[in-house]
């Protein structure tokens, strides 16, 4: 079996954004980007599932800028097989990412795809459903435990009010959820092994997807910023404030 | 405009994300719902009854029961042909199910919705809520999960809708439902209670944060929170965690207690009308955003709150 893990080049999750003057986004120049966190879960998950000897090969995917080769590099180093850079400078939304990848899942066939749940750039939440209702596929998102067996595969899934678990037919579309796994460092010798790894780039037209964006996005702006209010000396002076508040 | 509003419930009861979505959905036009389940007809009554819903539509069939997306979504993606938006939650349940659906209509969809601005135009948390951006979308149909913190509620009283039993293709036949563990807690759930208390890696372990947050939430009738070190260290179950990746919650007041404050945190509770935090390092970047800051060690602090009140 193969599994397909997309993986996307992000800000740095400890970096704070900032927006642009002019509103019209998020100064990225010369902010450290890394591996979208869920990204590396679902790299991480992949490679287990191969060293138990589940899975064949892992196959990385990235759709971005030609740095997003840094991406898939991480990837290789922790254990991914091969790379694939779908190459473009141009914003792509989830659903043209979504048609990407289900041009990629047709060609490759995997019996399992692995991506993040969300990115923590755009907050979407949206392409690994995506990805699922394109290729006519059932989802396990917000995974928790994933568990692979011949024919299928048992998700545990994050919910509001606590875990569910489903069984899907393979292939499947799996979503990371934080407490999956704890991703592996790539060692020293794993990284210069990785430069050595194919790499393929590919643009969004090799796959026939227009990716123009179907959101216009007008304006970015600052959230409203919430003044730092008081301290106070000791619990009696919280215990009055809290009384003033009401709630006790 | 015709919108349709994806209900969540248990085929027993309605979740109350449901009514900040109905509030969001009814700023753009006429107001629908969809209750996928299995036994739901009480359900469909009960949310015929929300303010402003015209027409219910109920799938009861055994293949609907859990809300399998793979299921549900071509139900939704049929009844959208008369409709021009589909609303749902921004829930674990929204949040699958709702991409499944815009996929199969080909729409991006509009994670998150803080505001509606027009007809296509709404406003949305990025970068873990860094930046709220204004999008404008070039779809024929809209496809939108909702904040629930960020609209009113709806009524759930005072409506009149028609309950209009539709069926869907069934089951989908390549998942099933297994099971399910939900915490069970006499607690007021996190997206609506008022008062919200929440430890986080100081806590130590499951004893301390049981024994030391559990009776101040008690005493004052709060739900209790978490920050993502003291869910995955394993003091408390995953839904408790608060943040960017986890619930987003805005109650009356919000207790950050031994929680740094780190930018995934903040996300999912600046929006809370009063922050008191505890902690013992006064350079902690929560008391930036703290109305309330008391500087101490929580282990001696929290007790003699929780006597004192
Ligand atoms: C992709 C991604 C998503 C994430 N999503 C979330 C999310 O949704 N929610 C979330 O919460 N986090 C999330 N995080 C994690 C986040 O970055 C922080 O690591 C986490 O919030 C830290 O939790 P904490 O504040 O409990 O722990 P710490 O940062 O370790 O802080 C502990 C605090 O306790 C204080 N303290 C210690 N002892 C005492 C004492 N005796 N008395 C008083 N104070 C004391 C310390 O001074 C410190 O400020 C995410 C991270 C990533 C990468
Ligand atoms: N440009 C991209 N390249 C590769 N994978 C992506 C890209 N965008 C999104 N993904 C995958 O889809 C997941 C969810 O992203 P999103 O729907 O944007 O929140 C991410 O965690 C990635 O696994």
């Amino acid at each position: 079996m193969k599994i397909l893990v997309p993986v996307k080049r992000v800000i740095d999750y400890n970096v704070k954004p900032r927006v642009k003057a002019d509103g019209s986004g998020v100064d990225l120049a010369n902010v450290k980007m890394s591996m979208n966190p869920f990204d590396e879960i679902a790299v991480e998950e992949a490679i287990r599932i191969k060293e138990a000897g589940k899975a064949e090969e892992i196959v990385a995917v990235s759709i971005g800028p030609a740095k997003a080769q840094e991406t898939l590099r991480t990837a290789l180093a922790m254990g991914a097989d091969r790379a694939i850079l779908v190459q473009t400078d141009d914003e792509v939304e989830p659903l043209a990412v979504a048609k990407i990848l289900k041009a990629i899942y047709d060609a490759e066939q995997p019996g399992l795809v692995i991506l993040g749940k969300q990115a923590i750039d755009d907050d979407s939440n949206q392409t690994g459903q995506m990805l699922a209702a394109l290729t006519g596929r059932p989802q396990g998102t917000f995974a928790n435990t994933v568990e692979l067996d011949g024919e299928s595969v048992t998700v545990k899934r994050e919910i509001d009010g606590g875990l569910e678990t489903v069984k899907l037919t393979l292939p499947a579309i799996v979503t990371t959820d934080l407490r999956l796994n704890e991703p592996r460092y790539a060692s020293l010798p794993n990284i210069m092994k990785a430069k050595q790894k194919p790499l393929d780039t590919k643009s969004p037209a090799d796959y026939d997807v227009d990716t123009a964006p179907r959101l216009k996005t007008t304006n970015v702006s600052e959230p409203p910023v919430r003044q730092a209010g008081v301290k106070v000396a000791d619990v009696d002076e919280l215990v009055a404030k809290i009384k003033a508040l009401g709630i006790a | 405009m015709k919108t349709l509003v994806l209900v969540e419930h248990d085929n027993a009861s309605v979740k109350d994300a449901t009514l900040a979505t109905v509030a969001a959905a009814a700023k753009l036009g006429e107001v629908h719902l969809l209750v996928a389940g299995s036994g739901c007809g009480a359900v469909a009554e009960a949310v015929a009854k929300i303010e402003g819903v015209e027409k219910v539509h109920v799938a009861d069939d055994p293949a609907y029961e859990h809300q399998l997306a793979e299921n549900v979504a071509p139900l939704a993606a049929e009844l959208m042909k008369d409709h021009d938006a589909f609303l749902a939650p921004a829930t674990t349940t929204g949040k699958n199910i709702a991409p499944r659906v815009a996929a199969l209509l080909d729409v991006m969809q509009i994670s998150d919705i803080l505001s509606v601005e027009g007809e296509k135009t709404f406003t949305r948390p990025i970068y873990a809520g860094n930046a709220i951006a204004t999008v404008e979308s070039s779809d024929l149909k809209l496809v939108i999960t909702v904040r629930g913190t960020a609209f009113d509620k709806a009524s759930a009283e005072g409506g009149s809708g028609t309950v209009e039993a539709v069926s869907g293709s069934g089951d989908a036949g390549i998942s099933s439902f297994v099971g399910q563990e939900l915490a069970k807690s006499e607690r007021p759930e996190l997206t609506s209670a008022k008062v919200i208390v929440s430890g986080g890696r100081a806590l130590k372990d499951a004893a301390t944060f049981e024994e030391y947050i559990m009776p101040l939430a008690d005493k004052l009738g709060a739900g209790v929170g978490a920050s993502r070190a003291a869910v995955d260290a394993g003091y408390v179950p995953n839904d408790y965690q608060v943040g960017q990746t986890g619930k987003i919650v805005a109650p009356e007041v919000y207790f950050a207690i031994g929680i740094s404050g780190a930018i995934q945190h903040l996300a999912g509770m600046k929006d809370s009308k009063t922050i008191i935090a505890i902690n013992k390092d006064e350079d902690a970047p929560i008391f930036q955003v703290a109305d309330i800051g008391l500087v101490a060690d929580l282990f001696k602090a929290v007790p003699e709150l929780t006597e004192k009140l």
